[in-house]
């Protein structure tokens, strides 16, 4: 085994020393360097275990290492993505900060594919793997499928995202939002993916409860749909083997329907129905109160997967994108309402019976605001989706400001939350280090988010209406350029709000790393409850 | 399957499930929840029959309103054309000279002279009309083939040097290095560079009056008439740095503007002339 594995990482890192010496762009010879350096760099580690014996591993406990190890990476990842968001914030309000120095790689454009893939798949993801990790054990009453192949899955995913990352900052990019990595950085995400969806299905497949929990059904949904739409809109042609540019299959508006496609869904299932998995668990877990209503889980869960996935071309309203296709995604795009607001209901009602632990429990505070977020932007989305209000909205700070209010109220909420209730347990304390440290965070990220939403509105408002004014005689009365100087101060607002964001996740991590420095990791046993005695168990 | 219970803080039974300690409630679904679920279902089934929606085979349901983008846009812009109906005709029927600022007209000339300008004229012009190397400037007060608001109208509907129009201005100024020598091109381009300080020099000065004052004139004040252009301001519409002059008295110049009476409406004609003569330089 360990000579298969030694053969093939070679043959990888001389490959990969090829593609660097004499690859055709600049992205393609460093990724190829990079390659090189963790192939040869396992190739050595490697060879130095072959022979040894193999260390034990208990296998009637949990595999929480992974979880640990995605709880620091979600962190950091997390640090990185904020802080170049709050950067590019600024560089729009004072473009001066697009250094002449740090040209091209310090430009706006390379930097906010860097910031949307850092929040969205390095942050959003290792979450999503570490809580769906987490979660799939204890309500499957196993420990993960495969042993080792979750490592794979974990540390595969991290290089993707070094890929992606240094692929953007270096020219790197097929130019589809949310789906900028080229070729084979896809062809590597999906080998991940795949392992990813091995250890998840196997896992439950092995599971020792008769029924799947419905957090699984979510997580499930996410890995397969996340898989699904990531093949159909990578499919490209590369231009050589040996270079990093790609020609897309599809061409004009069935390649813009195809990549919204994948952009709504990215968000449908990528952040909305994986992170709905972390709260059917976590919430009801923080609460010790049982989910509000089975029923509305079942009825909105598969309202929500059927719905979702038609509702992309609103983001093509007003273009060459025929009407009824326009129709049909604004039609689904409200129907879609009530579906989604079923998970804010499940939640907040699952509080039913211990709201009084909102003034007392930090981590309940994070998944209500989280909640309330997130019946906020499931109401707006729709909204934003027909036609009328769209022709004010589209490609206006409104959107940006929509998106935002979703991902740093819904999916930053909630995480952090997770990672409240994680990081004790995982590191076998009683509670975070500091709980007005929790606060602090709080309060910080909420004045952020709420800064930084409303800014938002005033300056997308403001300029659609200045776009669509004309005069007496039908003619355009401002140019781009008088909105863009009016958006000014609102754009400072906005960085400031960013930076209270920011500023609160640092305290996170100050209080993450005193709540573990000095801590062993500590072993969680698998379940060994019996049907008979479950029932009696009261909620932790 | 554990065995239902009555939670007790809510009323309701459990399903009996248990997953790692969380239970689930029998709570019916909301009624709230799932009537507004069946409206937006029962509006959207009324929305797509409305307006276009459902793919078939060669095309798509039209919907019963006859709703389209397209048409939306159209009915805007028919809507304004129609109440610049009178504004148009009289922009057509004016004398361009007379048409004074302050007025609907004037105001309506130079916003449609501006559109029009920014559509067709700024890929040579600039955006902003302060010209490139080879595309004048139309901000300042120097013009090749006049600047009154009617001179311009015929430059704009005719062109310059151009094979379609008859009428184009047209003129051609010799390549002087088919049978100057160097020495004596680099004369003249000197004399035509000191022409420029007010103190003209010696050298060339002979050459010049031979051959160039013809048409640019004994101290280089240029002529309207065949489109020479002034060399005795700082303006090169080529460049006025000595090797660009050099190259422009060996191999000539041809800039070619085309008719745009043949591409322009008549009101477009008369608008973008009004603009380019309110930019700054019109006389």
């Amino acid at each position: 085994m360990d000579v298969i594995k030694l053969v093939a990482l070679g043959v990888i890192a001389l490959i990969a020393a090829y593609a660097a010496d004499q690859g055709n762009d600049i992205a393609f010879r460093i990724h190829g360097a990079i390659i090189m350096l963790v192939s040869g760099g396992l190739f050595l580690w490697t060879l130095r275990k072959t022979g040894e014996p193999k260390p034990q591993i208990a296998l009637d406990a949990y595999q929480d290492g992974v979880v640990r190890a995605g709880v620091i990476a979600t962190a950091f990842w997390g640090m990185a993505g904020f802080l170049v968001g709050t950067f590019i914030a600024f560089q729009l309000a004072f473009p001066a900060l697009n250094f002449e120095w740090a040209q091209p790689f310090g430009n706006f454009g390379r930097l906010r594919p860097l910031h949307t893939s850092a929040v969205i798949f390095a942050f959003g993801g290792n979450a999503l793997i570490a809580t769906s990790f987490y979660i799939v054990q204890r309500t499957s009453r196993v420990r993960l499928f495969g042993g080792n192949l979750a490592w794979f899955v974990f540390w595969g995913y991290q290089l993707f995202i070094v890929l992606a990352a240094t692929g953007y900052l270096l020219g790197g990019t097929q130019s589809k939002e949310y789906a900028e990595p080229e070729w084979y950085v896809d062809i590597w995400l999906t080998v991940v993916w795949v392992a990813y969806l091995l250890v998840f299905l196997g896992t439950i497949m092995t599971r020792k409860e008769r029924h799947i929990y419905v957090a699984n059904w979510f997580f499930l949904s996410f890995i397969i749909t996340v898989a699904m739409l990531h093949l159909v809109n990578n499919l490209a042609i590369p231009v050589s083997i040996w270079g990093s540019k790609s020609v897309q299959l599809f061409a004009g508006v069935q390649d813009a329907m195809t990549q919204w496609w994948y952009g709504h869904n990215a968000v449908g299932f990528f952040l909305t129905a994986g992170f709905l998995g972390m709260m059917y668990y976590f919430v009801p877990k923080q609460a010790g109160r049982p989910v509000y209503s089975y029923r509305l889980s079942i009825i909105h869960f598969w309202a929500l997967i059927f719905l979702y996935i038609w509702a992309g071309p609103h983001h093509l309203h007003y273009t060459a994108l025929p009407d009824w296709a326009s129709t049909l995604g604004m039609v689904f795009s409200i129907i879609l309402w009530m579906p989604s607001w079923g998970g804010m209901i499940n939640g907040l009602m699952t509080l039913d019976g211990a709201w009084d632990k909102i003034r007392t429990d930090p981590v309940i505070r994070f998944f209500v605001a989280s909640l309330a977020f997130y019946g906020m932007s499931t109401f707006e989305g729709p909204m934003m989706s027909i036609r009328a209000v769209n022709s004010l909205s589209h490609y206006t700070d409104w959107t940006i400001g929509h998106v935002h209010s979703g991902a740093l109220g819904w999916n930053g909420m909630i995480t952090f939350g997770c990672i409240y209730f994680l990081t004790p347990r995982l590191w076998g304390r009683t509670q975070m280090y500091s709980v007005s440290a929790m606060n602090w965070h709080f309060w910080l990220a909420m004045i952020g988010i709420v800064l930084y939403a409303a800014s938002m509105w005033v300056t997308g408002i403001m300029e659609g209406l200045m776009w669509r004014e004309v005069d007496d005689q039908g003619f355009l009365v401002n140019s781009f350029a008088d909105t863009v100087s009016a958006k000014f101060p609102m754009y400072v607002v906005r960085g400031l709000g960013g930076v209270m964001f920011l500023s609160g996740a640092a305290i996170m991590c100050w209080n993450m790393w005193r709540t573990i420095a000095g801590h062993a990791p500590v072993e969680q046993p698998v379940s060994q409850i019996t049907d008979a005695d479950r029932h009696a168990t009261p909620a932790e | 399957m554990g065995e239902q219970r009555l939670d007790e803080q809510t009323g309701q039974t459990t399903t009996g499930h248990s997953y790692d300690g969380i239970e689930e409630l029998n709570t019916p679904l909301p009624r709230w929840w799932l009537w507004t679920f069946y409206l937006t279902i029962i509006w959207g089934v009324g929305y797509t029959i409305a307006y276009p929606a459902w793919p078939l085979i060669s095309g798509a349901t039209s919907g019963l309103l006859g709703y389209a983008t397209r048409g939306e846009v159209a009915e805007d812009i028919a809507a304004h054309e129609a109440s610049n109906a009178a504004l148009v005709e009289q922009l057509v029927a004016a004398d361009l000279t007379e048409v004074a600022s302050g007025t609907d007209l004037h105001r309506y000339g130079i916003a449609r002279g501006g559109a029009v300008f920014r559509a067709q004229c700024s890929q040579c012009h600039g955006s902003g009309a302060a010209g490139a190397i080879g595309y004048p400037n139309l901000l300042d007060n120097d013009w090749l083939w006049g600047g009154t608001v009617e001179e311009i109208a015929y430059t704009v509907q005719h062109g310059i040097r151009n094979e379609t129009d008859f009428d184009a201005h047209y003129s051609q100024m010799p390549a002087f290095g088919e049978f100057w020598v160097r020495t004596e091109i680099e004369q003249v381009a000197d004399y035509v560079l000191s022409l420029s300080t007010g103190t003209p020099i010696e050298d060339g000065a002979d050459l010049y009056l031979d051959n160039c004052a013809a048409c640019h004139g004994d101290n280089g004040e240029g002529m309207r008439d065949v489109g020479a252009p002034n060399l005795s301001d700082a303006i090169w519409l080529y460049g006025g740095d000595r090797d660009t002059v050099i190259e422009s008295i060996s191999n000539a110049r041809f800039g070619v503007m085309p008719a745009w009476g043949q591409r322009l409406s008549e009101e477009d004609v008369r608008a973008v002339s009004l603009y380019v003569h309110a930019l700054g330089g019109g006389e």
